[in-house]
């Protein structure tokens, strides 16, 4: 597969594709089986988000590299309502719809890194990165 | 829609998850899986989730509504296969599956049906 690739996050079936392509961009840098399963996790989690509460949007893919180490870097983005106070969508239970509340603070908790960026009335974009193991 | 077969055993329904679902087919399964516990006059629930390579937070709250529910109609539901890595996983998100029985694999989940089913006259 060629990088950067961008999928389309507008229909539940767009996240189901989602999971596929994270699944094995994330096999082909050598993530191990439980490091791959997190961030397959926590795609499914923002994905649904883009969806539900981003109105849709997309997922950009990357393979990402450092000295003695690889990664995947995913980033969501939305035009949608936006997020208007981001440290409580980070807590656990929090929900603004009728989820459980974990989908934000538990894809940050599974993965390297996570960044998030949402102005209100704008949109909301979300990095998160998964890196191997450092040789 | 694709949908998940539900077989009946005996007084069990086994469900096989062999699909990466999306979340209106696991909605579907849920309403399904309730009818058919009233229709079949089921006393147990078997979901096997061997074949899953992630459990996320719609599936988790999937499988906690279906035991819930079977619970209130008189059944019991175990989830038997989980992978350790999605069970790792979900731990880490924050899920702990509240209420639901597990079982390693689909014998030792029978086995605790059974064992939970009452002596009949």
């Amino acid at each position: 597969m060629d990088y950067p690739t961008e999928l389309p996050l507008r229909a539940q079936e767009d996240v189901v594709s989602v999971r596929s392509v994270v699944r094995s961009s994330a096999v082909s840098i050598g993530l191990s089986l439980i490091d791959q399963t997190k961030v397959v996790t926590a795609a499914s989690e923002l994905g649904r988000n883009t969806v539900i509460h981003g109105g849709g949007g997309s997922v950009r893919i990357e393979v990402v590299q450092e000295v003695g180490r690889k990664g995947i870097r995913l980033t969501f983005e939305d035009k949608g309502p936006g997020i208007r106070d981001i440290e409580q969508a980070l807590k656990d239970g929090y929900t603004t719809g009728n989820g459980l509340g974990l989908g934000l603070g538990g894809a940050r908790r599974l993965c390297s890194e996570f960044t998030i960026d949402s102005t209100p009335g704008s949109g909301t974009r979300i990095m998160i990165t998964q890196w191997t193991k450092k040789l | 829609m694709e949908r998940i077969p539900i077989l009946k055993l005996g007084p069990f329904l086994l469900v096989s998850i062999q699909v990466d679902m999306h979340d209106q087919m696991a909605l579907a399964l849920q309403e399904e899986l309730t009818g058919r516990i009233v229709t079949d006059s089921a006393r147990g629930v078997l979901i096997d989730i061997s074949s899953l390579d992630i459990v996320d937070s719609f599936i988790g709250r999937m499988l906690s509504n279906i035991a819930g529910m079977a619970r209130v109609l008189d059944a019991e539901t175990v989830v038997v296969g989980m992978q350790p890595s999605v069970a790792i996983t979900l731990v880490e998100l924050g899920l702990s599956l509240p209420g639901i029985r597990t079982a390693l694999n689909i014998d030792r989940g029978m086995a605790l049906l059974n064992a939970s089913r009452p002596v009949e006259e």
